[in-house]
């Protein structure tokens, strides 16, 4: 009845390719870029087997692949495109339109560090830099995860309330060329879980209408209101959407945060993306000591959930970020401050240590992390930071 | 059930009017007056004209209809940018600044 659910040993990329499928998307516009590659070629693949009933368009470049994207999405179609990096940047443009236009898109983002210097490999910070552009941002762990994510990602995006773009982003290759055990649902289940796509307006020869013009300097602002308005409504959706997807798949990754041994915390280490796989490790590894340390996984960045934040630092007294991301001259990554902001009409006054690293593909080990969260460990024991933001690069110790 | 373009608002008075994103039926600016006249009304010496239809053509604004004398300007929507003036190969077209 639910239909056949099949065990797949696949990576990260496939896995999106996967969910796509199973959402079935009208039109289907990407450009390749490593490490995203992959996933279009499956889809393409997909579409030139007639296994997907999409239209697949070969575009000239990503500034090109955002704006069909949307214009097709504007007739009243779900739609998909993937990109990283270089060409999530040069989407820009593009991006502030889509969410502007208030259009459902679903684009998997394959996280890679921005050039220069030149690279190929996995970094938090191409996505983060985009993170004005009224886009929901959502970051996998796994495989699986963004199989269920691309999922939940239609509904919430689609969902009226909220009728805003969403990236899916995982890290290159850590994530996306990384293979695991994956159960891709039943089409069946898929179908009931995500019905066909509803659009409230659309172009429609046969009901004319102009869908963003220009805005009157009186309402222009009242329009990005609105829009964040449905940000904030996102956060109620995304968590709703984690519930049911949890009911009727048997998964449920805690909407807009993931938690691991919180609930006694007075430690807690914040990650985004793969890093919370190994920061379980080290979170047992230091309650074997006797230190209550626990996880947060930020999954959410756009909407940033504020409140859930709250929630769970309450009686934490340090906090140890470790992040992809940095930004050259503003103290610290972009987790490091938006948490900072959040607790500064709250009265929580935890001791906050920034660790930046993993950018330009750097592994972060299991080791590494222990160092990290020891340093923190010992700056809440002695109740003083002495430096804020610490930068982990160069070559491992062996 | 009625359609949407019909239904849309034409001006906003408050947050609670504003749609998602702007939506407006298609062709609304007809039923907005923009009258511009930036440099000037054009106006139509009949006598001169030949019918040429050169700025019906090359009116950007579309606001130029033939009619069995000559052109006909829409003052309403006619932003005054001159070029039908310029392009007239008579002179039949002068700019007046009211």
């Amino acid at each position: 009845m639910r239909g056949m659910r099949r065990s797949m040993f696949i990576d990260g990329n496939t896995a999106a390719a996967y969910g796509v499928k199973l959402c079935k998307p009208d039109v289907i516009c990407a450009y390749p870029i490593t490490p995203q590659t992959p996933i279009v070629e499956h889809l393409a693949e997909f579409v030139a087997r007639g296994e997907l009933k999409a239209k697949y368009i070969p575009i000239e470049g990503e500034h090109s692949a955002m704006m069909a994207t949307a214009a097709a999405s504007a007739t009243g179609v779900r739609v998909f495109t993937a990109t990283s990096s270089q060409g999530l940047s040069y989407m820009q443009e593009g991006l502030f339109f889509a969410s502007g236009y208030r259009l459902p898109i679903v684009m998997a983002v394959v996280n890679r560090s921005m050039g220069a210097p030149w690279t190929i490999l996995a970094g938090h910070d191409d996505a983060i830099a985009q993170r004005d552009t009224g886009w929901i941002q959502v970051y996998c762990t796994r495989g699986q995860e963004i199989l269920d994510m691309i999922i939940q990602a239609y509904r919430v995006a689609e969902d009226r309330r909220v009728m805003l773009p969403i990236m899916v982003c995982f890290e290159g290759f850590v994530v996306s060329h990384c293979y695991e055990n994956v159960e891709v649902p039943g089409q069946e289940e898929v179908d009931d879980f995500l019905p066909p796509y509803d659009p409230p307006y659309k172009l429609d020869v046969d009901d004319p209408l102009i869908i963003t013009t220009f805005a009157e300097a009186d309402w222009w602002l009242g329009f990005k209101k609105l829009h964040d308005e449905a940000m904030e409504e996102a956060k109620k959706v995304i968590e709703e959407v984690d519930e049911e997807y949890a009911k009727r798949f048997g998964r449920r990754y805690g909407g807009l945060l993931g938690t691991y041994r919180c609930d006694d915390a007075k430690v807690v280490l914040i990650t985004m993306g793969s890093l919370a796989i190994t920061s379980r490790l080290i979170v047992d590894r230091f309650r074997e000591q006797g230190v209550r340390l626990g996880l947060i996984n930020l999954r959410v960045f756009r909407p940033f959930p504020r409140e859930r934040l709250l929630k769970e630092l309450e009686g934490v007294e340090a906090v140890c970020i470790v992040e992809r991301n940095c930004s050259p001259g503003g103290y610290g990554g972009a987790v490091f401050n938006e948490l900072r902001s959040t607790l500064y009409s709250s009265g929580l006054r935890p001791l906050i240590l920034d660790y930046i690293t993993g950018m330009g593909g750097r592994d972060v080990t299991p080791r590494e992390l222990e160092e990290m969260v020891a340093h923190a460990v010992k700056s809440w024991r002695e109740g003083r930071v002495e430096r804020e933001v610490t930068w982990v690069f160069g070559r491992r110790k062996v | 059930m009625s359609r949407l373009s019909e239904r849309l608002k034409l001006r906003y008075e408050s947050i609670e009017d504003l749609p998602p994103t702007p939506l407006f039926k298609a062709g609304a600016s007809v039923l907005f007056e923009t009258p511009w006249h930036l440099y000037g009304k054009p106006k139509v010496d009949y006598s001169k004209c030949t019918k040429c239809r050169l700025c019906w053509l090359y009116c950007p604004d579309g606001v130029i209809k033939m009619a069995e004398e000559g052109p006909k300007v829409d003052y309403a929507h006619c932003k005054g940018c001159g070029i039908c003036a310029e392009e007239c190969p008579v002179k039949a077209i002068t700019m007046v600044m009211e």
